[in-house]
């Protein structure tokens, strides 16, 4: 959905999303590299109706960023920045934490 | 001036329950109410729909109680959320089973069934997620959960249906007794009616003093918590007794987490406050008690504000001062059950001058020998 | 990230929020010899008007304007002053004690702070259209957010709608990144323009005025403009597809990837309100605000807000309202520090000068009221729940007279954003409903945590902590 403006040198960092490599910039946000790798859409399902959702105010008010991040759920994807190995899950529906 | 058959005081449940019912009974009601029906207690608690270790002398109260919600679709028109997957009452160990035995020997001598012992091996069918180590509980199969305001409001709108008469937003001013009618004013206006109902919850103590009549009640705030929606791991309403947990996992996968830890509640300005050093203690509990919780996170907290009597156990029945008073208060944190079926007790009360239900152990005079102080006034 | 060894127990001054009143207020505490903390979700100083200031990939200012940076220079004064930041922290509780509830690097905290400072700015005000959900529809201030702290501009064809000065920055700081616009929808009703006049002459000697102009002729050269537009519908499967868009009697569709939206920000109020101070609609900006005195001291004793928080007054404004709550600080807490810092007057006078100008913009980007309360019953009000309109008034009917009492009916406001996205046109659409004002209508009773908050971070709260006591409404 989003590319790159500039060529600017930040370092690569390598990610996951639902086990897919995934190279964003440093800096980047969680949200702003799943937004940018353009191989993971839709960005999640809502645990209510499972309609699609991608992130809508990037300000960390909307919470339709949600993702599991390192395990760990429900985190808003806006706010928090990319770092090197860093394992994303897309929220699909209830699956919120493993049963 | 406005005039009725009775006039009751308080729209929570219990007051718009028995508002309901008086109207099946051809009466006329006026119910007032300070802020909105369910606005307090009734609209913010734990919605538990429970039998389950009640005090003896309610049992038969809740029975009844629970003869109505079973079909509360008929009564209100509304399912008012309620399911009926059974409580579970959880022994964390040997040493808490123990008693757990007694009791359900003793009930069964007194010819109630409802409470069932069950061993580690029901538990954990009927808990899945509990921690390995619990030996066993009580459950009572019948019981179940609300969503409290919905079911309020349900009360609320029926009430009102049936030609009650629902005044919210205003407050009882004065209340006076002149030739066998109370006469009560409330905001502008005079309401005038031979019977008067004090169902007003948290602010009954107040009400039953301006009365002549004072119990020892003191105000309290029990704190909930709520999380996201997370995989359905559990049907039944989980509570322990030891470490003070309720636990209840929504249709829509929402946890509710309880146990009666208190806030501090502020009546006259209708604040409360949260303490999150006691809601930390909570949070440890289901981390020990359900490793399935872990990851989850807490969306929402609040507290309500509710009546404790010191014998927890509430103010039920005629006045011992006045004719054409009732009172209907202090349910000590367990009183959604018990809305339905005292409503109904209640307007056969005032409708016939008589209920087949002994409320001895609820009179409003049964704490005359204690030190009654109004508590509530921080 | 997680809780520093150096953090204290307990702080002089907690400041909420890292934008320009936030930086502004604790620099001025923190060189008054005031123990200050300064908390912030983001990984980096600015807020939303100087996100990523001092990690932005857009090194100059060709692309983001000089305006941008001017965040520079608070971010550079803040750092020296010796005040403590926590970045990468959520702050999900307050009360009436001045206990501050943070969690970070998966663990929580309660502080205490003998004032507290809360910075929180603004948000985007909702705005619901039919298809608001569908990705690929966002906000516009998500568009920027992306554009400064990733240097990102939207893939695909890009469509803006809506009004107000961030629309025509953010269209023309994408023209400059060599991004393209397929077309601009202007909702900004046409009696606007006439309401607005009146307060022409204010405007005409502020610096928005060349500014302003000069985007919309910069942005206007580049892209196709559809003025006085009525009806917006974001319309797809699985995501956006086509835009569908009336304007009086005109009519039309466009194929989009992307379709930013906006109109406008309020002030972001969860934790004021959770806090329990007290606040007021605002008839003209269209919103709930803190009920605050000159500095800035709310209903609560001890607990301040500053910056758009407060009510919307822009950037330049909320660094002024910044400084003048942190005296006021100094002047409670260490009135000897006093000549360390700016005078009030000068600062009361700076922030006189910025807020020039603003009551043209108040009223020229009114939004509209078929943008504030939707019209269609299909379009979703509460993102979370998804709720929508027609479920809201089917609620009303029967009886749902407030925010509070629909949650009887609906689940509206109780999902994970817990109301920001859909409270105010909760309210506008009850109010409209019912023939109430919004202030009769009130609010959502907004509580602690504010944010969701872990059972692990809440569980790992130290047992030393004496009673304490977090505030709402019950």
């Amino acid at each position: 959905m989003f590319k790159r403006a500039t060529n600017h040198q930040e370092p690569a960092v390598q990610i996951t999303v639902d086990g897919l490599p995934v190279t964003a910039r440093r800096g980047d946000t969680v949200s702003a590299a799943i937004l940018t790798a353009g191989c993971v859409e839709p960005y999640r399902y809502t645990a209510v109706n499972g309609t699609p959702r991608a992130p809508y105010c990037m300000m960390g008010v909307c919470f339709d960023c949600l993702v599991t991040i390192d395990g760990i759920g429900n985190r808003q994807g806006c706010l928090i920045p990319v770092s090197d190995g860093m394992v994303i899950t897309r929220q699909n529906g209830k699956r919120e934490i493993e049963s | 001036m406005q005039t009725a058959d009775v006039i009751i005081v308080g729209g929570g449940i219990h007051g718009c329950s028995t508002a309901l019912h008086l109207t099946l009974r051809g009466l006329k009601p006026i119910l007032i109410e300070k802020d909105y029906a369910g606005r307090h207690a009734s609209g913010v608690n734990a919605g538990g729909v429970r039998q389950l270790m009640r005090h003896i002398a309610e049992i038969p109260l809740s029975i009844r109680s629970m003869d109505i919600w079973e079909k509360i679709q008929d009564l209100v028109e509304d399912d008012c959320g309620f399911d009926s997957h059974g409580q579970v009452l959880v022994a964390e160990d040997e040493s808490e089973l123990a008693p757990m035995r007694d009791r359900v020997a003793e009930l069964n001598l007194r010819g109630f069934n409802h409470e069932e012992l069950i061993d580690a091996e029901e538990l954990r069918r009927l808990v899945p997620a509990v921690a390995e180590s619990c030996p066993g509980g009580v459950v009572s199969r019948r019981d179940g959960a609300a969503n409290p305001a919905q079911t309020t409001t349900a009360f609320r709108r029926m009430a009102e249906r049936r030609g009650a008469r629902i005044i919210e937003g205003v407050r009882v001013d004065t209340i006076k007794r002149d030739g066998g009618h109370w006469y009560v004013t409330a905001g502008s206006e005079v309401y005038s009616a031979p019977v008067l109902v004090n169902a007003a919850g948290a602010w009954g103590g107040k009400l039953a003093a301006i009365l002549g009549e004072p119990v020892p009640l003191e105000v309290v705030a029990p704190m909930l918590m709520i999380t996201s929606r997370v995989p359905t791991f559990i049907k039944p309403v989980v509570i322990l007794r030891g470490r003070k947990l309720s636990f209840k996992q929504f249709e829509n996968g929402t946890v509710m987490i309880g146990g009666g830890y208190l806030g501090r509640a502020y009546p006259d300005t209708n604040e409360t406050d949260l303490d999150w050093t006691q809601l930390k203690n909570n949070a440890r509990t289901v981390w020990d008690l359900f490793p399935i919780m872990r990851e989850a996170t807490i969306v929402r907290a609040w507290a309500g504000i509710e009546a404790k009597m010191p014998d927890d156990i509430p103010v039920l029945g005629p006045s011992r001062k006045h004719d054409g008073l009732f009172h209907q208060f202090g349910f000590s944190l367990h009183g959604f059950q018990l809305g339905p079926g005292t409503g109904d007790i209640m307007a056969e009360l005032i409708a016939t001058g008589n209920t087949n239900i002994s409320l001895e152990a609820f009179r409003p005079d049964r704490f005359e020998t204690a030190d009654i102080g109004d508590k509530h006034e921080h | 990230m997680s809780f520093p060894e150096s953090l204290h127990a307990a702080y002089d001054v907690i400041v909420i929020g890292a934008g320009p009143a936030g930086l502004a207020a604790a620099a001025t505490t923190a060189e008054a010899g005031l123990r200050t903390l300064l908390v912030d979700e983001n990984s980096a100083p600015g807020g939303q008007i100087y996100r990523a200031i001092t990690t932005s990939p857009l090194k100059n200012s060709s692309i983001l304007g000089k305006d941008y940076e001017a965040g520079n220079d608070l971010v550079h004064t803040f750092e020296k002053s010796g005040a403590d930041r926590l970045a990468g922290c959520t702050v999900w509780s307050l009360d009436r004690e001045r206990v501050v509830g943070l969690s970070c690097g998966g663990e929580a905290r309660l502080i205490k702070a003998e004032r507290v400072i809360i910075a929180t700015g603004a948000m985007e005000r909702p705005f619901p259209i039919p298809g608001w959900t569908l990705p690929g529809v966002m906000t516009i201030g998500a568009g920027q957010t992306l554009l400064k702290s990733s240097g990102l501009i939207p893939s695909g064809r890009l469509a803006l709608a809506g009004q107000g000065p961030l629309l025509w920055l953010y269209a023309a700081q994408i023209l400059r990144a060599g991004g393209h616009i397929a077309a601009i929808f202007d909702t900004t009703p046409l009696a606007n323009y006439i309401s607005a006049a009146l307060h022409l002459p204010g405007f005409i000697f502020s610096p928005y005025w060349t500014k302003g102009l000069g985007l919309i002729r910069e942005v206007k050269r580049a892209v196709k403009i559809v003025t006085g537009v009525t009806r917006l519908e974001a319309q797809g499967k699985n995501k956006l597809q086509t835009l569908v868009w009336e304007a009086g009697s005109r009519t039309g569709s466009i194929d989009l990837d992307v379709l930013m939206l906006h109109q406008g920000v309020v002030p972001h109020v969860n934790l004021a309100m959770a806090a329990g101070i007290k606040h007021e609609w605002d008839a003209i900006q269209l919103c709930f605000r803190p009920v605050l005195d000159e500095s800035g001291n709310s209903s609560i004793k001890g607990i301040m807000i500053a910056g758009d928080g407060a009510g919307i007054g822009g950037a330049e404004s909320a660094a002024e309202r910044g400084r003048l709550a942190a005296i006021d600080t100094v002047a409670n807490l260490r009135p000897d520090a006093l000549a360390q810092i700016p005078s009030r007057d000068n600062v009361r006078n700076r922030l006189a000068q910025t807020m020039r100008g603003r009551a043209f913009l108040d009223h020229l980007y009114r939004p509209s009221k078929v943008f504030r309360i939707p019209q269609d019953a299909s379009t979703i009000v509460c993102r979370c729940e998804e709720i929508t309109a027609g479920e809201i008034r089917a609620s009303i009917a029967i009886g749902a007279t407030g925010p509070n009492q629909l949650k009887a009916y609906r689940r509206t406001g109780m999902g994970p954003c817990q109301g920001r996205l859909c409270s105010l046109t909760v309210t506008e659409l009850m109010a409209d409903e019912r023939g109430k004002s919004p202030e009769e209508i009130g609010y959502y009773r907004l509580r602690s945590p504010v944010k969701p908050i872990s059972l692990a971070e809440l569980a790992s709260i130290p047992q030393d902590e004496t009673a304490i006591k977090a505030v709402v409404r019950g």
